[in-house]
């Protein structure tokens, strides 16, 4: 039982992830993968600020702004310079592998006496309990937030930037400042993500990001399929099954770990459950 | 309203495939006039309208929109002033996105994409009754995704969503030109009426002699770049469609 609860808390830190990779992927229809470097530049930021004893309301910002920074520069890579959106990320997230590594100074840093989140708050007497009650919080805040975002005009114009490029920049707005805004938003988001990860686990390790775009992948291809399934329109519904899906995808793998399959193959496991939900829908219309 | 002072463009500028699109062109449309632009394939008709609108940029010569130097500025600074219909119906409208949604977009073209909620019940009611006028009973489906419409239903839209918001130059590239004959009918009848009522300056890029001869107060024919014939008031008036056919034998 506790294999699942841990799944479904890992699941809620990573909604940050999923709702990062559904903006950058499915609104602005950007391929980014600066999700690894960023992510683990969240947790190297939010390590060394805990570590030196600083309140949240200082860490939290500067996570933010240290992941929102990298997809910016990503942004700006890739309008400015003109370079492919995938290439601009990959870039970027090589980059940042030195740069956390620098920031660190070592490549594993634990929270060991730094106060975290979880232990600042104390809600319930269950720890878990009141981890679990802490990231619902967080989660459904930064819900709400894009949610409200996705419906005033500059969501409205966030989302026809991906969807009809010709036809928002004759309604006048600039779809290069847009994207860079996208980008930052998206990679905020997941730096927020390692935020919570990373006081979860109680450390921060430069390793902590690799293959972790998959993640937020898996998340929102599971709910883009249950989208297109059931035909939902509404957004709040779609943001609300991109979270589901966060947790789904770590339930999934909880799965496997419990049914014996080696934590080794724990990646090649993902990649093939991905693959699975991607060709799924493909496979069954064939037989029609 | 817009003026063209010795505008010259070239593509692939200094390489074996050079091709002078448009040669040192003057134009000057006053302030309502509806200037059809005729002329074969390849004849610049299309580069010039990308110019007016910002597309593209000028090698040399300016261009005046409204009194303002737009010479430098891109295409989502001078919307403006400039409202523009597109060849393809999917360019001028989102498909993913309700028709409330991009007539909200729509209406707010020369203004801040800002942190509030634009679509609220007054607008809706606005934008019902702007649809109204189409009579495509499109008004209750204002929820419905603009990609689920066929092309001459979106065309006509695109052409309401321009004068949602300020517009004083309306640019039609060849709106009508995937459409089927009764859409196209629809589609310009929308766009002279709207031009006359909201008395839009507009410039109509077509291959339809028919709509050259009906439409417009003046005609322009271009040939490699530069302006062959510039017809405009009574002259406009008397010309008969097979002048303007015979323009092309």
């Amino acid at each position: 039982m506790d294999f699942y609860l841990t799944a479904l808390l890992q699941g809620l830190c990573f909604s940050g992830i999923a709702l990062g990779i559904y903006i950058s992927m499915k609104i602005f229809n950007i391929p980014d993968i600066t999700t690894d470097g960023s992510y683990t530049l969240g947790g190297v930021v939010t390590a060394i600020l805990l570590t030196h004893q600083q309140p949240v309301y200082i860490v939290l910002p500067a996570v933010i702004l240290a992941g929102a920074l990298a997809g910016a520069i990503t942004g700006l890579i890739h309008t400015r310079l003109k370079v492919n959106p995938l290439l601009a990320g990959i870039l970027v997230m090589t980059a940042l592998y030195s740069v956390n590594l620098t920031l660190m100074g070592r490549s594993n840093i634990p929270l060991v006496g730094s106060k975290t989140l979880f232990d600042k708050l104390p809600l319930l007497a269950d720890p878990n309990q009141n981890t679990g009650i802490i990231l619902s919080m967080v989660v459904l805040l930064i819900t709400l937030l894009i949610g409200y975002l996705l419906k005033t005009d500059f969501g409205l114009a966030m989302r026809a930037t991906g969807n009809s490029e010709t036809m928002i920049r004759a309604l006048g707005v600039n779809t290069n400042s847009m994207k860079i805004a996208g980008l930052a938003l998206a990679n905020g988001l997941i730096a927020l993500s390692s935020y919570l990860m990373t006081q979860f686990q109680g450390f921060a390790d430069i390793n902590m990001g690799i293959g972790i775009v998959i993640t937020g992948l898996g998340s929102v291809i599971i709910a883009e399929t249950i989208i297109n399934w059931l035909r939902i329109t509404s957004a709040w519904l779609s943001l609300a099954l991109v979270i589901a899906g966060a947790i789904a995808f770590q339930m999934v793998l909880a799965v496997t770990l419990s049914i014996g399959v080696d934590a080794n193959l724990l990646k090649l496991v993902t990649a093939v459950f991905v693959l699975l939900i991607v060709s799924l829908p493909r496979l069954s219309f064939n037989k029609n | 309203m817009i003026a063209l002072n010795t505008v010259h463009k070239v593509f692939n500028k200094g390489k074996a495939s050079a091709v002078t699109a448009i040669n040192n062109i003057s134009l000057n449309i006053a302030p309502g006039e509806f200037v059809v632009v005729v002329g074969s394939n390849g004849s610049g008709k299309t580069t010039l309208l990308n110019l007016v609108a910002g597309s593209i940029f000028t090698d040399a010569g300016s261009i005046h929109i409204d009194g303002n130097d737009v010479t430098r500025m891109a295409d989502h600074q001078r919307s403006k002033w400039v409202a523009r219909v597109f060849q393809n119906p999917l360019s001028g409208t989102a498909p993913d996105l309700s028709i409330i949604d991009n007539f909200r977009l729509a209406a707010i073209r020369t203004q801040r994409k800002g942190l509030s909620i634009g679509v609220t019940g007054n607008f809706r009611e606005k934008v019902r009754q702007h649809i109204a006028i189409l009579g495509m009973s499109l008004e209750n489906k204002l929820e419905q995704p603009m990609g689920t419409l066929s092309g001459g239903q979106r065309q006509a839209l695109t052409l309401v969503m321009s004068v949602m918001d300020s517009c004083k130059v309306l640019l039609l590239d060849e709106p009508t030109a995937a459409l089927d004959p009764r859409s196209a009918d629809t589609v310009m009848r929308t766009a002279d009426k709207l031009i006359h009522d909201f008395k839009l300056t507009s410039v109509l890029i077509t291959h339809n002699l028919k709509d050259a001869y009906q439409y417009g107060s003046r005609i322009i024919q271009m040939n490699e770049g530069a302006i062959l014939r510039d017809i405009s008031g009574d002259d406009k008036g008397r010309l008969s469609q097979n002048e303007i056919f015979n323009w092309f034998s």
